[in-house]
């Protein structure tokens, strides 16, 4: 498949939404409403220039991330993998200094439009990081329902207990944590402990989920253990991964896309994004040939 | 024989001491200085000098004849420096031993249930002034501690530029204001309203408050800077705005450790006279009202006890010396508190 044929796909699935102009909402309550229709939402970036300062860090970003679908974005260090996916649910302003330019779309709603609240936006494209971070004043259960207590949702005990069940199953996490909720989080290993990231990600149900190298700090088999988590989470899911790892970008992912950088203090760009199979067969471009076959540098 | 002589042929000497050895050196050395003593009627100060001293050139020369001079040379580093520390610690160890062995004479229930009301000479307590010690000590910390994290709060989570940097050196100037200043401080305050005549337990309050604020701000300011900025991205990232980040989670992970400051704080503003002496006067009985009148306070007691002392003088300042006491032992359960909660409840951080 390639780009204009996803965009065919893209404006297929806005027809049958038909909500390419939806407003923003806040998280939808009820999980089983989801589970009916689980179609997830969609980005399109669009010509999106981003900024530390003055620094131009990625540029001219367009691309279309399908809903669902797990896609994975490779490249050496510093090419600003980071960046942009922080740039996709307004983690990157959060940097003194740091801006972009161009559009976010979700499901065709500009995320930077000046009347977006990026609150909101950051309840609907949830977010995983590098090093797990719990946090450390809450048990397991208080930090699975972080995002609603936090928020001060209100709520009824059972409700509650229900979603964080839900989400400890979904990050296949229940079956190890079920006899100890109530212990601080800080008791759990590593892989468990990422994994108890991603249910805190999806126990406030957002569309879209941002993973920035989730396993580097894990050992190979918690590493597995998040691959086949991340196959299970795209059917409610949409989903971007960074990853140093080429052997989990072609295991996990649909769809992978390329940074590169020219050289040091250039910035970072998108060269290339197709199917996953394509890129590490027979990519379009030398330099992406070049990466993922180890000649680079 | 040789083949011991073979198996060792690194090092020009063999042997190891005892692992006792310093130990050993230093009873033994422990008794022949007391020995010397007893005989010259040395003080027990000149007696552990003279153990320090044997015992040093004891266990040099000991490792040196046995173990060879790279092991003698590590022995004497490790010895000297814990002298070092000993020595460090004779004044606090003195100050202790002056204080409990001159208080605890009149440490008694009858000095901790007595105020000093009508009490000529013998008897009479600190009953009253321990009492003001903790309603102005408790009043100040309920003034300082919500200005001071405020502050620490404003200055790691939302201060920019020349405010910050402003606030910051405004704070370094207050932590330099002598005691006496800040008590004059507060007197002259009062003194607009109420004329030059005032005195009110709440008056050393707010003389106590100027001198923790700076303290309070500095301990927390440290306290929220070390929250891993991890959990405020992992917040944010969950949709939680900043305020309720800060709220709930950089605050939680952060209490212990400003529980523990304030502590210290208060355990640093609780033996203040100067200020005290200006703004709450003295009594002899109890007043429980800090907005009423005069308020008795241990460091004033102790003060006035000692300095303008009766007929016959003993009474007074064996009482000076157990409200000291009073107070030593009101700081040291302050400090272990702080230890303790810090510990408790303290949350592992980890970066
Ligand atoms: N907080 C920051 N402030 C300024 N520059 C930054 C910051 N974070 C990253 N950069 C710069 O942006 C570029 C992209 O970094 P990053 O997105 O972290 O790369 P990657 O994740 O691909 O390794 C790098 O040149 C890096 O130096
Ligand atoms: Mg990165």
């Amino acid at each position: 498949m390639n780009l204009t044929n996803t965009k065919k796909e893209i404006e297929m699935a806005d027809v049958e939404a038909g909500s390419s102009d939806a407003i923003l909402e806040p998280p939808k309550p009820s999980a089983e409403a989801r589970q009916v229709h689980a179609q997830a939402k969609r980005i399109d970036a669009e010509k999106l220039n981003i900024y530390y300062g003055d620094f131009l860090a990625v540029r001219d970003v367009t691309v279309s991330i399908q809903p669902n679908k797990v896609t994975a974005l490779i490249g050496s260090s510093g090419c600003g993998k980071s960046t942009f996916l922080r740039s996709l649910n307004r983690m990157h302003e959060l940097i003194d200094g740091a801006h972009v330019e161009g559009k976010v779309l979700l499901d065709g709603t500009d995320i930077y439009a000046p009347s977006m609240d990026p609150v909101l936006v950051r309840q609907q494209i949830g977010m995983v990081f590098q090093q797990p971070n719990p946090f450390p004043t809450m048990s397991i259960y208080e930090n699975t329902a972080a995002g609603l207590r936090l928020n001060r949702k209100k709520m009824k005990k059972v409700e509650m207990d229900t979603i964080v069940e839900k989400s400890l199953r979904g990050a296949h996490l229940w079956e190890e944590v079920k006899d100890r909720l109530n212990k601080p989080a800080s008791g759990l290993s590593g892989g468990q402990q990422q994994r108890l990231c991603i249910a805190r990600a999806t126990a406030i149900e957002p569309e879209v989920l941002l993973m920035d190298e989730p396993c580097s700090a894990l050992d190979p088999i918690a590493t597995l253990a998040i691959e086949d988590l991340i196959n299970e989470l795209k059917k409610r899911f949409t989903i971007v991964i960074v990853t140093h790892n080429m052997q989990q970008a072609a295991r996990a992912s649909d769809y992978t896309g390329f940074f590169n950088i020219e050289k040091s203090g250039d910035p970072g760009v998108l060269i290339e994004i197709d199917d996953t199979e394509k890129i590490f067969s027979n990519p379009s471009l030398k330099e992406t040939e070049d990466y993922v076959s180890g000649r680079f540098g | 024989m040789s083949g011991s002589a073979v198996s060792v042929p690194l090092g020009d000497n063999s042997g190891v001491l005892p692992r006792r050895a310093t130990l050993i050196v230093f009873a033994a050395s422990a008794i022949a200085s007391a020995l010397i003593s007893l005989a010259l009627g040395l003080s027990p100060f000149v007696w552990l000098l003279f153990t320090g001293l044997i015992g040093l050139a004891g266990i040099t020369v000991w490792s040196l004849a046995v173990e060879g001079r790279r092991r003698a040379l590590d022995r004497v580093m490790s010895v000297a420096i814990m002298e070092v520390f000993v020595l460090a610690m004779v004044p606090l160890l003195s100050l202790i031993y002056t204080v409990v062995s001159k208080g605890l004479a009149r440490f008694d229930s009858e000095f901790l249930t007595s105020s000093m009301r009508g009490v000529l000479a013998e008897g009479g307590g600190a009953l009253h002034a321990a009492l003001g010690t903790f309603i102005i000590t408790a009043v100040a910390t309920v003034a300082a501690v919500p200005v001071g994290v405020l502050a620490a709060i404003y200055l790691v989570e939302y201060g920019k530029g020349r405010l910050k940097r402003s606030i910051t050196f405004f704070v370094d100037v207050m932590m330099g204001i002598p005691s006496i200043v800040a008590g004059l401080f507060a007197f002259a305050l009062f003194a607009i309203f109420f004329g030059p005549g005032i005195r009110l337990g709440v008056m050393g309050s707010v003389a106590l408050a100027v001198l923790m604020i700076p303290i309070v701000i500095r301990s927390a300011e440290e306290m929220l800077r070390v929250v891993p900025n991890a959990l405020r991205e992992a917040s944010y990232a969950l949709g939680v705005p900043k305020w309720l980040t800060v709220l709930r989670v950089v605050l939680p992970t952060a209490l212990a450790g400003i529980v523990t400051g304030v502590m210290l704080a208060v355990a640093r503003v609780i033996g203040e006279t100067a200020p005290l002496l200006i703004t709450t006067g003295s009594t002899t009985s109890t007043n429980l009202n800090p907005f009423d009148g005069r308020m008795a306070n241990l460091p004033v007691y102790v003060y006035q006890q000692y300095k303008f002392p009766g007929v016959p003088p003993e009474p007074y300042i064996e009482r000076a010396w157990a409200g000291a006491l009073l107070l030593i032992v009101i700081v040291m359960v302050l400090f272990l508190a702080a230890r303790l909660i810090a510990r408790r409840y303290g949350v592992e951080i980890r970066r």
